[in-house]
C-alpha cells in the first residue's frame, strides 16, 4: 500500500468540525493525525495533558506535540499507516510545564469507506496516579541502601540522582544515626568516580598532629617517628571521592588547609616544600550547627561556604511519619535472616510503643532496638517483653521519650512529633489507634479538610494517609 | 567570545526531546554573534545526565531544546545556562532566529496555519 505524503487535502476534512465535536466528549487525550504525521486535531483532554491550546498545533508533526517516548525513537504511527496495526504501549510525555506524565499510548489506522488507511488516531492516557500507586504498594522508595518514603526522603532521592552526576563539594548535616555516612557512600557509589576509592575519615577521632599527617601525609624525618614517607588521605582517594565525617570537629589549622585543597586541589605534606595534586571530591558531614559555630569563631565561614555547594539536610526519623515501620520492618527482616530466625514481624501491643519511640538516635538506634529484640526473641513476632526496657518505661511513666531530647535538640513544632507528644500526654491510658485516629482529624481540622495538607502534616504519603482515612472511616 | 550554544538535534529538527536526545549540535560564538565554530556530536546513547554533564564540561551558555523535564531544566538553570526549550522547527532555522536575537521559549516553526 502506498501512502502519499505531504497531501494537501485530507479525506476527513469536511468531516473535521463534527468530529471535533465527537472527539472532544472523549475523557482521553485524543489526537488525528494526516498520513505525513502531522497533528490534524486534538480534543480538549490532549490539550491539558500536553498543554499545547489546538490552535497551536495543525500541521505540526506529531513528535513535537506529544513528546512520548515512543514516537521520538520509533515514529510507530508511520508503521501503523503501512502494515494497518494497532500498537498500544506504555512511554511517557513531557508536558509544556515541563512535567513527565506516564501514559498509555494506543495508536490505530483510521480507514475510509474502501478500507484504505487515510491517517491515524492517537489516543494518550494518563496513568501517573496508578503508577504513583503501584509505587506505594510495591514498596519503599530507596537509593542504594537508603530506604524510605516519606515525602522529605522522596525529595531526597530526586536530589540525589542530580547530584551524582556533578562534581562539586558536598555538605551532608543532619542529627547522629540519619544516615550521613550512608548517603556519602551512595553519592559517590553513583557518581562518576564510583570505580576511583571511597577514602572515609573521621576528624574527630585523632588529635590535630596526627589527623594532619593522616589526611595529608608526610615527609620521611618531617617529626619524630617519621621513618618513611606517608601519602595521607587526600592522595589516596585521587579520581575518588573523600568523606570527611564530624567535619565540625575538625581543627582550624586544618580547616586553613582544607580550604586550600578545595580552591587548588593541591596541598603540602607535613614537612614537605612541594604541592601534592589530587583530583578528589570532597563531602562533608557533620551534626553540629555550622552556622552557630561560625559565629562562635570555632569554624571558618569561607570554608563552610565552600563546602556547602550542594547541601543536603537529613530529616531525623521522628519527622519520617511512617517510614519508622517501614525501617522496623525491613530492619526485622535483615536480623531474622542474619541470625537464623523465623520471625515473622511485630505483635500489636509493640507496635505502638516503637511507633511512639521518638529516636533520638535516630535510624542507629532504630536498628539497634530492632537487633536487639530479635536476639532475644524465641517466638516468630517481637513481643513488648522482647524491646528495650527503657521503652515501656517511657510509656508507663506517661512521658515522651522525646523530653530528654529537649536540651540537644530544638524540635520544630509544626513536625509530626507535635502531634504525638501533645496527644500522648493528653492520653492517660494507651491506645495507639485512638491517637492515630485523633491525629488525623486533628490534622485533617488544621488544614482546613484538605487531604494532601493533613498527609504532609502528618509526614504521611497520600496513599498511607487514604488507608488510614479508610481504616478509621473518616473518609 | 559571547557564548557557547548547544542544540539538542533529531535529524535536522530540535529534538522534541531533552532526555532523548543522542545528537547535538554546538555553535561558538564570538562578541558579534556570529559562529566561528561549529561542530555535531553523535552521543553513544541519550542520556539526560550525560547530556548534563556535556552541557557543563563544554561551557555551553545557551541551551536550545525541545520539552525537557523541570528538574534538569532547573539544575541547568541553577548552573547559570540559559535555556530556550520548547522549541520546534529545523535545527538550522532556529539557529539563525536565535543569531538574530528573536528565537524565544516555545518558538513553533512548524505550524500551518489551520485550513478550516
Amino acid at each position: 500500500m502506498e501512502i502519499e505524503e505531504n497531501k494537501t487535502y485530507w479525506p476527513i476534512d469536511h468531516l473535521r468540525m463534527d468530529i471535533r465535536e465527537l472527539i472532544d466528549g472523549i475523557p482521553v487525550g485524543v489526537a488525528l493525525i494526516s498520513p505525513d504525521l502531522r497533528i490534524h486535531a486534538i480534543n480538549r483532554a490532549m490539550e491539558s495533558l500536553t498543554g499545547f491550546n489546538r490552535k497551536e498545533v495543525y500541521g505540526v508533526p506529531c513528535r513535537y506535540i506529544m513528546k512520548n517516548n515512543l514516537c521520538t525513537r520509533e515514529r510507530p504511527a508511520r508503521n501503523i499507516l503501512a502494515k494497518e496495526d494497532q500498537i498500544r504501549a506504555e512511554g511517557d510525555i513531557i508536558n509544556l510545564v515541563r512535567q513527565k506524565v506516564p501514559v498509555i499510548i494506543n495508536l490505530s489506522p483510521l480507514k475510509d469507506h474502501d478500507g484504505k488507511p487515510i491517517g491515524v488516531i492517537e489516543t494518550v492516557e494518563d496513568i501517573s496516579l496508578v503508577r504513583e500507586f503501584d509505587q506505594k504498594i510495591q514498596g519503599p522508595s530507596s537509593y542504594h541502601n537508603i530506604i524510605g518514603h516519606s515525602p522529605q526522603m522522596e525529595e531526597i532521592f530526586k536530589t540525589l540522582q542530580l547530584i551524582s552526576q556533578t562534581d562539586s563539594s558536598v555538605l551532608i548535616t543532619g542529627e547522629t544515626g540519619t544516615g550521613k555516612d550512608l548517603l556519602a557512600e551512595a553519592i559517590h557509589l553513583s557518581s562518576m568516580r564510583a570505580k576511583g576509592p571511597f577514602i572515609k575519615i573521621n576528624c574527630g577521632a585523632l588529635p590535630e598532629n596526627l589527623l594532619e599527617s593522616e589526611l595529608f601525609g608526610h615527609k620521611r624525618g618531617a617529626f619524630t617517628g617519621a621513618v618513611e614517607d606517608k601519602q595521607g588521605r587526600f592522595r589516596m582517594a585521587n579520581n575518588g571521592t573523600i568523606y570527611l565525617t564530624e567535619i565540625g570537629d575538625l581543627p582550624l589549622s586544618l580547616q586553613v588547609k582544607l580550604l586550600t585543597f578545595l580552591d587548588d586541589k593541591e596541598f603540602y605534606p607535613l614537612g614537605s616544600n612541594k604541592p601534592v595534586k589530587s583530583d578528589a571530591r570532597v563531602i562533608a558531614a557533620t551534626h553540629r550547627d555550622l552556622n552557630e559555630m561560625v559565629r562562635q569563631g570555632t569554624f571558618r565561614e569561607d570554608l563552610k561556604f565552600r563546602l556547602k555547594v550542594i547541601r543536603i539536610e537529613l530529616p531525623p526519623l521522628r519527622e519520617r511519619g511512617d517510614d519508622v515501620r517501614l525501617l522496623m520492618n525491613n530492619f526485622l527482616q535483615h536480623f531474622s535472616k542474619k541470625f537464623n530466625k523465623r520471625i515473622t514481624g511485630f505483635s500489636l501491643n509493640s507496635i505502638p510503643i516503637m511507633l511512639n519511640y521518638t529516636y533520638p538516635g535516630n535510624v542507629r538506634e532504630l536498628r539497634n532496638i530492632v537487633e536487639f529484640a530479635v536476639n532475644l526473641c524465641q517466638d516468630e513476632v517481637i513481643r513488648r517483653e522482647h524491646l528495650p526496657s527503657y521503652l515501656h518505661e517511657s510509656i508507663t511513666m506517661g512521658v515522651p521519650v522525646s523530653d530528654n531530647l529537649a536540651a540537644t535538640s530544638s524540635v520544630n513544632t509544626s513536625t509530626p512529633l507535635m502531634y504525638r507528644e501533645s496527644l500522648y500526654k493528653a492520653t492517660s491510658h494507651f491506645d495507639w489507634e485512638k491517637i492515630e485516629r485523633q491525629m488525623i482529624t486533628e490534622a485533617l481540622a488544621q488544614s482546613r479538610g484538605n487531604r494532601t495538607g493533613s498527609a504532609k502534616l502528618l509526614g504521611w504519603g497520600r496513599a498511607t494517609f487514604y488507608r488510614k482515612l479508610k481504616k478509621y472511616k473518616l473518609g | 567570545m559571547m557564548g557557547k550554544i548547544l542544540i539538542t538535534i533529531y535529524e535536522e529538527d530540535v529534538a522534541p526531546r531533552f532526555d532523548l536526545s543522542s545528537e547535538v549540535f554546538i555553535a561558538s560564538l564570538n562578541d558579534k554573534r556570529e559562529i566561528i565554530e561549529r561542530k555535531t556530536i553523535v552521543l553513544t546513547s541519550a542520556s539526560p545526565e550525560e547530556l548534563c554533564h556535556m552541557i557543563l564540561s563544554q561551557g555551553i551558555t545557551h541551551l536550545i531544546c525541545g520539552g525537557i523535564e523541570d528538574e534538569f531544566y532547573q539544575y541547568l538553570n541553577w548552573k547559570k545556562v540559559e535555556i530556550i526549550d520548547s522549541v520546534i522547527g529545523h535545527y538550522q532555522e532556529v539557529l539563525d532566529l536565535f543569531l538574530k536575537g528573536s528565537l524565544e521559549q516555545g518558538t513553533n516553526l512548524m505550524f500551518q496555519k489551520s485550513q478550516g
